[in-house]
């Protein structure tokens, strides 16, 4: 191509045009696959709002962004696990022990799938949690603020991918181990082929507390080490169970692309976890030595704390045998959901060219019945066929995920065949199928995962997108597909750009948010922070040794203090801004000239403190980087950096131009 | 031949796109038109009465006593955090105008519902639209309760004066 390209320029040109015109033939492309209609399906008029809210993983940015369906307009992205310094998220001293772990301070992470809070087996509205997948964390954001609330890290964990899915009353939220390692009370020091012997999968049971939604790890399953995938819990009279595909049942320590796809079928793991919770009051759990960070957000005091917490229950399920089961599952199983009656598992084998459907009861049969083939690393294998509802026969290349629109239908994304098929849970027939532009992983209705879907829409999240969109370069956006599900035949009225990387996403009606009690402003009566400033007459500036702590306060449009003297070199400099506004959507912002930090974004009524060591002798300005009002660019001051040993005297003042001085 | 090579290749890319046909034509329908912007953004000056303001208060429910000097104690607190970042007390204009005086250019009910309701009234009143070419700051909404808003302008009184 290289070669071709220096000899035949214009032949070359003339050719990528046919083959784009040819290209744009092909059937179902862009341009046909869009019905005449899908415009004014996805359109929503300015000044309206969205009929649902739609949460999306931001794949290897680490955080969650929030947008609106129909429309695909992004409103917000919520800093979960990487350092966002637009927000000052992992910046500001406040918000630093939110990404602390056992290995300090982690200013990234990898979020794969959200998972929204649920009451009876139905969105309620109250958290989203997300999943960190290289450190192993779980986060929860309060969907009251939008902000991230609690993250609590995983011991004995390693590549948190089979999380963060929960009950149907998110009495737990679980993550699996996708690596499986040696458990952290034990030296990891072995050789690597050791795999058989010393390396182990884990799974965290992590309790949400119903009334503020804070997390704990209630206990640990320890397991064969497998590779753990993804997990969805049983609802309704599968409630009490919980299911997670296995792959690498090989237990390979090295090439897995070909030795983990070596066996014809891995497993899909049924957990009692009721059985869990008694074996666990029985006192069968063991305490294990660990570490690990929980760490958690203080709305009065708008400061984070972060706690090490040393021990963790870890129940083996292969000495308590009536915990775990395996159902065999063709090729390396990676979704694994369950539909809104709770009877029917669907496991996607990601190698397979079929969907194997199992059946709840007849599970509980052949466990009843002991319908065994045996045992794997000490779990009972249950038979194939006597847990199998059916199979559903061709259905597409490489079945990923599915999702269910509690009309009898389930919705399976497809990867190599890129495309999203609509079949018939009970008949296992296929009623339609639509292609996705490319390569599509997960998908998500609103409620697909729970007893009760809403199923208007399916968002399909592509993993390419070739010529989706301008180019911009060798790095392109990831997409998102929206289809119209209410009829028959599925949709397509729109598609539109994500950040990061969209795994998995989950959606809400909008109602449901918005009327949750949201927060607009934080009272400044009640700002518990230690170094609050309620009103200019408490603005003041302290030394403390080389600490220099600023109380100022900002309102539209002015800092006090906005001149500050006598900060020498070798000073910390803690800037306390208390956002003195109390109405909607009035923040400002601070920065400083030099500062090897980020900037403040502080909201009415928050105080946010930003560290700031100057490096040089001199003169430094500050001011409001949030557009605040006609006299936001007059919003700023000085700050006077003095020698090591100066006599400067510290003083600070606002509107008091000191008399000016006529000589140096 | 150049020039012939690109014409060929735009004609060949034409005929493709008219053979191909494809989607459909008809317009993108729009079904919500309206884009209506919210109520406190109307200024409808027509029925609004510059000596009451807009808000809770009226002449019916501010009735004004001798001076609470307990109450004024409390307004003057709230007044230091949420007021004085940019009015002082005298009649120096800050970012907003001086407090010396409010008391005897204001009706007491204007008062208190032009700091517990602002928006709507900076966009109405043609004193306050005045005031806001002078400062060019929109008084923000503090979000003052009713009691707040009373404590505040008894501390006002005081500062006028008020026995």
């Amino acid at each position: 191509m290289e070669t071709t390209t220096k000899y035949f320029k214009l032949p070359l040109l003339a050719t990528a045009m046919l083959a784009l015109g040819f290209q744009a033939c092909k059937p179902k492309n862009a341009g046909s696959a869009v019905g005449g209609d899908a415009a004014a399906k996805a359109y929503v008029a300015p000044g309206k709002h969205d009929e649902f809210y739609n949460f999306v993983s931001g794949g290897f940015s680490g955080q969650m962004s929030v947008y609106g369906l129909p429309s695909g307009r992004l409103m917000r992205v919520i800093p979960v696990f990487s350092v966002d310094p637009e927000k000052g998220w992992g910046y500001s001293e406040e918000t630093k022990p939110m990404l602390n772990t056992s290995s300090g301070f982690v200013p990234w992470d990898d979020l794969h799938h959200v998972e929204m809070s649920q009451t009876n087996g139905e969105i309620d509205g109250k958290w989203v949690f997300g999943n960190a997948n290289n450190t192993p964390r779980l986060a929860r954001i309060d969907l009251k603020t939008f902000k991230t609330a609690e993250i609590i890290e995983l011991p004995n964990s390693a590549g948190n991918h089979s999380s963060p899915f929960g009950t149907e009353n998110s009495e737990y939220i679980v993550a699996g181990t996708r690596f499986s390692v040696p458990p952290d009370d034990v030296s990891g020091d072995v050789p690597i082929n050791t795999y058989k012997q010393n390396f182990k999968g884990h799974i965290s049971f992590v309790s949400v507390n119903k009334e503020n939604g804070e997390m704990d790890i209630a206990f640990q399953l320890r397991t064969p080490g497998v590779n753990f995938d993804l997990a969805r819990a049983g609802k309704a009279k599968s409630h009490g169970w919980f299911f997670f595909s296995c792959y690498n049942t090989e237990q390979a320590n090295t090439l897995l692309e070909v030795n983990a796809s070596q066996r014809d079928k891995d497993f899909i793991m049924a957990v009692n976890w009721k059985k869990a919770e008694e074996y666990l009051k029985a006192g069968k759990g063991k305490k294990v030595k660990v570490k690990y960070a929980h760490n958690k957000w203080n709305e009065a005091t708008h400061t984070a704390t972060s706690e090490i917490k040393t021990e963790v229950t870890v129940l083996d399920v292969t000495e308590l045998k009536d915990i775990c089961y395996f159902i065999p599952c063709p090729k390396s199983p990676h979704g694994c959901d369950v539909d809104p009656t709770g009877e029917y598992i669907v496991g996607s084998g990601k190698l397979a060219a079929l969907i194997p459907v199992f059946s709840f009861d007849k599970l509980q049969k052949a466990i009843a019945d002991k319908a065994y083939d045996g045992e794997y690393e000490g779990i009972p294998v249950v038979k194939y066929e006597a847990a199998l509802h059916g199979e559903v026969q061709k259905p597409g290349l490489g079945p990923l995920h599915t999702e269910f629109d509690g009309k009898g239908n389930a919705y399976t994304s497809f990867f190599v065949s890129s495309e999203v098929v609509k079949w018939n849970i009970k008949d296992l027939k296929v009623v339609d199928r639509v292609p996705t532009y490319y390569s599509v992983g997960h998908l998500s209705i609103p409620g697909g995962n729970t007893r009760k879907p809403n199923a208007k829409y399916l968002v399909a999240y592509n993993k390419i997108t070739k010529d989706r969109y301008l180019p911009t370069g060798p790095e392109l956006a990831q997409s998102a597909q929206l289809y119209d599900i209410s009829g028959e035949k599925m949709q397509m009225i729109l598609d539109f750009p994500t950040i990061g990387e969209p795994h998995y996403a989950q959606s809400a009606p909008a109602d449901l948010i918005k009327n949750n009690g949201q927060l607009k402003i934080y009272k400044i009566g009640d700002n518990k922070h230690p170094y609050v400033t309620k009103g200019e007459s408490e603005a003041k500036v302290v030394r403390e040794g080389n600490k220099v702590h600023v109380y100022m306060t900002s309102i539209r449009s002015h800092f006090a203090p906005d001149n500050i003297e006598g900060v020498r070199l070798g000073d910390e400099v803690y800037f306390h801004v208390t956002n003195l506004e109390q109405d909607w959507d009035v923040p400002h912002g601070f920065a400083v000239k030099g500062a090897a930090n980020a900037e403040l974004l502080i909201m009415p009524g928050e105080t946010t403190t930003l560290k700031w060591v100057p490096d040089r002798v001199g003169m430094f300005p500050m001011y409001c980087t949030d557009f605040c009002s006609a006299l936001h660019q007059e919003m700023q001051g000085y700050i006077r950096v003095s020698p090591a040993g100066s006599n400067v005297p510290l003083t600070y003042s606002v509107g008091t131009n000191k008399p000016a001085e006529t000589k140096k | 031949m150049k020039k012939s090579f690109v014409l060929f290749a735009a004609a060949a890319a034409v005929v493709l796109l008219v053979a191909c046909g494809g989607g459909s034509s008809e317009p993108a329908a729009t079904t919500t038109g309206e884009t209506a912007a919210p109520k406190s953004m109307v200024a409808d000056a027509s029925s609004y009465d510059p000596k009451r303001g807009e808000g809770k208060f009226n002449e019916e429910n501010t009735k004004l006593g001798a001076l609470d000097a307990a109450l004024a104690t409390k307004g003057k607190a709230i007044a230091e955090t949420k007021c004085l970042s940019c009015h002082k007390t005298t009649d120096e204009r800050l970012v907003g105008p001086g407090w010396k005086g409010v008391t005897t250019r204001r009706t007491p009910h204007w008062v208190l519902n032009f700091i517990t309701n602002p928006d709507p009234m900076i966009d109405k009143d043609p004193e306050v639209q005045a005031q806001l070419e002078l400062c060019l700051v929109r008084m923000p909404n503090q979000n003052l309760t009713e009691d707040d808003a009373k404590q505040i302008l008894e501390f006002m009184r005081q500062n006028d004066g008020a026995k």
